[in-house]
């Protein structure tokens, strides 16, 4: 244990502290069976079972993007059946959202990071835990079924009656498959709340916690709160196509609005559960890059809070077109008006940080300004979407498509990318090639944005969502668009070569090699050792206090 | 290693001396593993109302809809059997405050004897909700392929034409013992006919929702009985003391859930229709 006192490196800066020669106990290596991996009741490990299996979902859920993409280069249905197209867009909608973008950050980096941000050994509920991901790997298992036993061709809403009546394809077995992953993200989210409140160190104050702990904590009360509505509501849908009753059918008397308002209650707010924690990675990594605190650290935090809350009272913005009351249509708009107010607070708050700071451009930060320009123009879009007008014309079109792929692509995976990239080195403890990752990083900006961009346009020229075929006129756009999907497919391939490598190869990382102020920078080795840290840390200093790191490393070089 | 500010942590890293025996190790102390274990366990539930949220907002909704037939549907069902599960319910709810108590107090025989009780009681509820559900399949109340509103509400006047002079309790022990004479069921074209009537849809969706939300909650007992199991056999144990009683007031939080769903139920379901009176078919 004193080897790891010695390790444990405070420098400022992108020095490597002189190791100790022998090999350091830490938590990759102190078991090394595979059944201390898949049994494993701790929560760094946990983190990195995830990583790998919401990688293989990935590289699944891209497979079908690439294989859309791939059919709308031509104006004709020529590479897919339609029925075909429908089953695709559908196994890509429910892989990315389900099996990817939910368990995303939460699961990986969360898991990861939040018992160390705020100073403790474990997450509260360690086999909880590990029972959360046997239930993601089990829910995961549905799906994979129902993709190999033909797919399903509802799309990723399950629309009633379409999913309840009259489509043949596996709904049965793909809502029993997010059913299921919907559990593992509940008690994922009981698992993160419990232990923020609990388990925080002596010293570490609600209002001292990183803004990541504070994105993850509004994120699992989404969790907790939503997701159990859209498990009944599949469970419903299920009861009606296996016994016949007629909950959301209308020839027995049963209304299919009903469906869209109980899975939009869930599925809008699982749009913040995708995004909420990107802007807390945003946060920690613009701090870091600028070496200056947050500008309104409190008012960051509390605007989490508040994305999460007003998340919930948003929900029938999808359902405008759907027949709704118009007062109720009007109130719906406001409110979603009203959610532009903490996702601005956070923009501004990031600028605000790095104006006048020392920014320095490492791959990370790359990321970071990526995500925040990138949010930016999601976010106002949204607005468009959001007014009553505009949304009749735009509803269900490509500008749709391209609204929430800027926030779920340029914002969550950017967010997840940076995050992944910043926190590496303490998740391996190797350090991966900074030229290699820059270049992923603008390649994916650069990709992303020729993806995504002509569908605005192609929206606002009236191309609806799920077609395979279009008018002729229409094909410059989506020529522009596959070329970008394929720009952003190599962006994507770079890091795991690049990142695979390190694991092996890479020059081993020192604790603190971005100078960030947080605990598991400045309190644990890099990788942490199995407990995290040799004693419970004392929090002398604010989460984002420079200075305090500065003279640390002073008062060490004495 | 250790984090606690006992005396004996200094002695090893790996042995946790002076710690209680339950006490994990990332814990730091007793307190804090309660407190961590009931906050888990009220999100839990905050989880469980949302779960059944879902159901009782598609009950809302209906409600207001198919208002008039929901309250004749509602009719059907058996208050006094309704009444005695209510009742047996919250006995049980008594029964498991008491066994928390005894596990305060260390007193290991005494939560056997609660949690036997409450086991019970349990049972008792769906004992009877067996004889309810039995009924609704011999009525065609049962929401599948044949169900039949017009034959239901026939048995049920029949019933009570027959039950009208017999006293009370001869009338309760007859729900369990007593065999109905029920008209020949329903031929198939009834069926059919019967269920082209929008009255019949909408009493339909009122047993949906009846058996969605009874099965459910019946689902949450069963799992209550195998908490009871695993906690009864801890205290057989001696396990639990002043010290150490968080897993039997965690049980204790789910079980009093798990009857205050039901508290909703019974008004909803019940008693609905019940200013309609018995045997009132139309």
């Amino acid at each position: 244990m004193s080897a790891i006192n010695l390790d444990r490196g405070v420098g400022a800066g992108a020095v490597a502290p002189a190791h100790a020669a022998h090999e350091e106990v830490n938590y990759l290596n102190h078991e090394t069976t595979v059944a201390s991996w898949l049994l494993t009741l701790d929560h760094k490990r946990i983190g990195l079972l995830y990583l790998l299996t919401i990688t293989v979902a990935f590289v699944l859920g891209g497979f079908f993007a690439g294989i859309i993409r791939l059919e709308l280069l031509t104006p004709k249905g020529d590479l897919l059946t339609s029925d075909t197209y429908n089953k695709s867009f559908t196994a890509h909608g429910v892989v990315m959202i389900f099996l990817f973008l939910i368990p995303s950050i939460p699961a990986v980096l969360g898991n990861f990071l939040l018992p160390i941000m705020i100073g403790t050994k474990d997450v509260a509920f360690p086999r909880l835990n590990l029972l959360s991901y046997y239930i993601y790997l089990g829910g995961g298992f549905f799906l994979a079924l129902s993709l190999l036993f033909g797919g399903v061709d509802t799309g990723w809403t399950f629309y009633t009656p379409f999913s309840s009546t009259y489509s043949n394809s596996n709904v049965m077995v793909a809502a029993i498959g997010v059913f299921v992953i919907g559990f593992s993200s509940i008690l994922t989210g009981l698992n993160f709340i419990v232990t923020v409140h609990r388990m925080r160190a002596p010293g570490m104050h609600w209002f001292k916690m990183p803004l990541f702990v504070w994105a993850i904590y509004a994120t699992s009360l989404v969790q907790v709160l939503g997701t159990p509505v859209v498990a009944i509501t599949v469970a419903l849908v299920g009861f009606e196509r296996f016994l016949g009753v007629g909950i959301f059918d209308p020839r027995l008397g049963g209304d299919p609005i009903l469906f869209q308002h109980l899975f939009w209650f869930y599925s809008h707010p699982a749009v913040y559960i995708m995004i909420l924690p990107s802007l807390g990675v945003a946060s920690e990594l613009v701090s870091t890059f600028s070496r200056k605190p947050l500008f309104g650290y409190s008012i960051i935090a509390c605007s989490s809070i508040a994305i999460a809350v007003f998340g919930f009272i948003v929900w029938a913005h999808h359902m405008f077109t759907s027949g709704m009351s118009s007062y109720a249509a009007m109130v719906f708009s406001l409110l979603t008006f009203s959610v532009a107010i903490p996702s601005g607070i956070k923009v501004f708050s990031w600028l605000a940080t790095m104006f006048k700071g020392s920014i320095s451009y490492e791959s990370p930060m790359i990321y970071a300004l990526g995500f925040v320009g990138l949010f930016t123009i999601g976010g106002m879009t949204g607005l468009f979407l959001s007014t009553l007008g505009t949304d009749i014309h735009l509803h269900d079109t490509y500008f749709v498509v391209a609204h929430f792929h800027y926030i779920m692509v340029g914002g969550a995976i950017m967010g997840y990318m940076g995050g992944l990239h910043y926190w590496w080195p303490k998740m391996t403890g190797k350090m991966y090639n900074e030229y290699w990752a820059k270049i992923a990083a603008a390649l994916i900006f650069v990709g992303f944005n020729f993806t995504f961009f002509p569908q605005f346009l192609l929206g606002y020229l009236g191309m609806p969502r799920r077609y395979h075929e279009y008018p002729e006129e229409l094909q410059v756009m989506n020529v522009l668009s596959t070329t970008g999907a394929t720009i952003l497919f190599l962006g994507y391939a770079v890091p795991f070569f690049y990142l695979t490598y390190s694991v092996f190869f890479g020059p081993k990382a020192p604790a603190n090699p971005w100078g960030a102020t947080t605990l598991e920078w400045t309190e644990c080795t890099s990788p942490p050792s199995p407990h995290n840290f040799d004693k419970t840390p004392t929090i002398p200093h604010e989460s984002y206090d420079y200075s305090f790191l500065s003279k640390e490393a002073a008062s060490v070089s004495h | 290693m250790s984090a606690t500010n006992t005396p004996h942590s200094q002695k090893g890293p790996e042995t946790t001396h002076g710690h209680h025996p339950a006490l994990a190790h990332h814990f730091v102390s007793m307190s804090q593993q309660h407190e961590a274990n009931i906050l888990g366990m009220w999100v839990f539930l905050v989880t469980e109302v949302l779960f059944f949220g879902g159901m009782f907002c598609a009950y809302t909704v209906y409600r207001i809809k198919f208002n008039t037939v929901f309250q004749e549907a509602s009719n059907q069902l058996d208050i006094t059997l309704g009444c005695l599960n209510t009742v047996v319910l919250i006995l049980s709810s008594l029964t498991m405050a008491l066994a928390v108590r005894s596990a305060q107090m260390g007193k290991s025989k005494e939560i056997l004897g609660y949690l036997a009780a409450t086991a019970v009681l349990g049972a008792m509820f769906l004992g009877v909700k067996y004889f309810e559900w039995k009924h609704d399949f011999q009525v065609h109340l049962v929401p599948r392929a044949d169900f039949c509103w017009e034959y239901a509400k026939e048995q049920r006047k029949h019933a009570d034409h027959h039950d009208k002079d017999v006293a009370f309790l001869p009338k309760l022990i007859g729900k369990f013992v007593g065999h109905h004479e029920y008209d020949p069921a329903p031929t198939i074209d009834q069926i059919a006919q019967d269920q082209k009537n929008p009255e019949s849809q909408q009493a339909r969706m009122f047993f949906v929702l009846y058996f969605a939300m009874t099965g459910v909650h019946a689902i949450h007992m069963i799992v209550g009985f195998g908490l009871i199991a695993a906690v009864a056999f801890f205290a057989s144990k001696n396990t639990y003391g002043p010290e150490y009683y968080t897993p039997v007031e965690v049980l204790g939080l789910y079980w009093h859930f798990v009857d205050i769903v039901w508290i909703f139920l019974f008004p909803l379901l019940y008693l609905l229709g019940a200013h309609l009176g018995a045997g009132h078919g139309h």
